[in-house]
């Protein structure tokens, strides 16, 4: 079993202190959204208060299906992750990045629109996601062309960890070493500890923000007994993968089989529909779309979340590079799992199992790896 | 200042809503006057101004001898011909009548069914002449409608996507109502919509046809899984765009 050692005690506080500390967050002026309620399932929203968040609920995942369940008590973060990833704050799915007007004497002139002052609280944001804001930081925040909107965005925003107490069925964050416990890209970080019957919560701090924010909330120095109680919590929850996926020499594996039967075998399950790449919260790909209105003197561009499994993705002169399924679905799971790795140095995967329980017919990345392992040198490149 | 291009609208067998989409941009629609001639647009103005025209909107589907020779008609005095609707571009609902015998039909509902001269079918205008372009949707979407004219006007490919319904869905945030045992088209279905029903919590009725790479047989399986039959799966696919070849060829595999 994974074990997990508290570098501090840290502190405790409770549910009153949790509700306080949403207040002194919306105080500060900041956005707090975290998980709530909705459509039968726990998406991230904008929530007040405690009474906003999932109380006594949890889920069941497996593949291409999720479904909510009452828990035998009222945790507050007693669940896996969702539908929806932060990456829909970061990085919204469909933003205008200019618009231009052809004045009457014929000079154009360019707008960028004013970004919403929005600084955001994100509360209950897990391991894997912590590390998955770390993977996308890499392609919109580093390198010769910085998304300054996301830069900007992602800078402000207070990062309220919750370590995961209840893997869900299709997590495997401990195969990809990014979870189940928080260890750094926080401001703040809770373990729920539920056995004593109302949700108490330790607190890290992982920020001098974090800091600041904890001093105005009221809370107590956690007990020995407390600190350890919350790292049985972290190895529990690393003992409960649903999923595992062996990583050991997998660029080589998937860069070495590129013509291996079974991507023609995923292609026949798969509908390339994208809801893989638009749940995965490290898929960054988007496309720009230029209209001009009706008048011809005012046109934008607007970024939308694109797909790896869309034609129009790898259309060049002639038509799309990818053009069968079994290319697409190569193409990202390639990336993903290997090629990302060259591109920029960690996987694209943090494990979070999201493609695989919002797959709607199942598609188990980990399941295809493992195929493509028993016959290994079945499809090297020729 | 240089001659609006003329653009005219056309019917055939059809409701009238995809046109009536026109009417409805209201916001854009003096917009449009102002940047295209209304020549011929019987619905809106009973004015017609003779043809050619530069920009043909074509609504319906081919179901009368009659119209199979207009459309021709239609097609020699078009520059530009853009097909709306899923009447138009899959041959609509009255294309059920391609699965079974239209005499039946006849005789079924008309008390004198010896005036009746219909085709055996409803087809797709793209079947009967060259299309420059295809809208889908039952109805289209008019913010498209404004897109695909202000495209042509500027000489520029529409942005349209044709990848699924799911894209859509998910960026506007809604749950996946499949995953939570929904039976749903949206996989397989064209985008336009906005994912209009799963935004309902409804499943996608396939409104919009087939996406561009539909895999039809994998959704099937899935519906299947979630407790559908073969009737239900070919009630589901037999609607507006029930002629449309991805959907017309799996309906046709669940006979049972």
């Amino acid at each position: 079993m994974q074990a997990f050692k508290a570098e501090t005690p840290g502190f405790v506080t409770d549910t009153a202190g949790l509700q306080c500390l949403f207040d002194v967050l919306a105080d500060e002026g900041y956005r707090v959204v975290g998980p709530t309620l909705r459509d039968d399932a726990i998406v991230y929203g904008d929530i007040d208060g405690v009474t906003d968040l999932p109380s006594g609920w949890t889920d069941r995942q497996a593949p291409g299906r999720y479904a909510l369940e009452r828990r035998q008590d009222n945790a507050l973060f007693g669940y896996a992750v969702g539908p929806h990833s932060w990456k829909k704050f970061l990085f919204p799915p469909i933003e205008t990045l200019w618009s231009a007007h052809r004045g009457a004497d014929g000079a154009m002139s360019v707008t960028v629109p004013e970004r919403p002052a929005d600084k955001f609280a994100f509360v209950g944001v897990r391991s894997c996601e912590i590390h998955a804001m770390a993977v996308q930081d890499k392609v919109f925040g580093e390198g010769a062309y910085v998304d300054a909107a996301y830069a900007a965005r992602r800078s402000d925003a207070f990062i309220v960890a919750v370590n995961c107490a209840e893997p869900g069925g299709t997590c495997f964050c401990v195969s990809m070493e990014t979870g189940p416990r928080a260890a750094e890209g926080f401001d703040l970080a809770l373990t729920e500890l539920i056995d004593a019957g109302e949700p108490m919560f330790l607190v890290e701090t992982g920020s001098e923000a974090g800091r600041r924010i904890l001093e105005q909330v009221p809370h107590a120095a956690a007990t020995a007994a407390q600190a350890e109680a919350a790292m049985t919590v972290s190895e529990r929850a690393a003992a409960q993968m649903g999923r595992s996926l062996d990583t050991s020499g997998i660029k080589e594996l998937l860069q070495s089989n590129p013509e291996h039967s079974r991507w023609d075998d995923v292609a026949a399950r798969c509908l390339s529909c994208a809801n893989c790449t638009m749940v995965c919260p490290t898929c960054f790909c988007s496309t720009v779309e230029d209209h001009s209105d009706l008048t011809g003197q005012n046109a934008e561009r607007v970024r939308k979340w694109d797909s790896c499994f869309t034609m129009d993705f790898s259309y060049i002169h002639g038509g799309s590079v990818r053009a069968s399924g079994s290319a697409r679905y190569r193409q990202w799971m390639t990336h993903k799992l290997a090629n990302w790795i060259d591109q920029f140095g960690t996987s694209g995967c943090v494990g979070c199992g999201r493609c695989v329980t919002w797959c709607p017919v199942g598609i188990d990345l980990t399941e295809e790896v493992a195929a493509i392992r028993a016959v290994p040198d079945e499809g090297r490149s020729r | 200042m240089a001659p609006r291009p003329k653009l005219a609208v056309w019917k055939f067998a059809s409701c009238d809503g995809c046109q009536l989409s026109l009417l409805d941009c209201e916001d854009e629609l003096l917009a449009v006057a102002g940047a295209v001639e209304i020549a011929n647009f019987p619905e809106a103005s009973s004015a017609v101004v003779e043809g050619p025209y530069d920009l043909s909107l074509v609504e319906g589907s081919i179901t009368t001898p009659h119209d199979a020779e207009r459309i021709l008609a239609v097609r020699a005095q078009s520059k530009f011909l853009v097909t709306i609707g899923a009447c138009a571009t899959a041959g609509g609902i009255q294309a059920l009548r391609n699965f079974a015998d239209v005499k039946d039909f006849i005789a079924a509902v008309y008390a004198s069914p010896q005036f009746i001269d219909t085709l055996a079918t409803s087809t797709a205008i793209s079947a009967h002449i060259p299309v420059d372009y295809e809208l889908h949707g039952c109805p289209i979407n008019k913010v498209h409608l404004v897109e695909v004219v202000s495209a042509y006007l500027m000489g520029r490919k529409p942005a349209v996507a044709a990848h699924s319904v799911c894209i859509e869905c998910k960026q506007r945030g809604n749950v996946c109502v499949m995953v939570q045992g929904t039976p749903c088209l949206g996989p397989v279905t064209h985008a336009g919509c906005g994912a209009i029903c799963p935004a309902y919590r409804r499943g996608c009725y396939g409104c919009y046809g087939p996406m561009e790479t539909p895999n039809m047989p994998a959704l099937t399986r899935e519906w299947r899984e979630l407790g559908a039959d073969g009737r239900d799966i070919q009630r589901a696919l037999r609607s507006f765009n029930a002629w449309a070849e991805p959907f017309r060829q799996e309906s046709a595999a669940h006979d049972d």
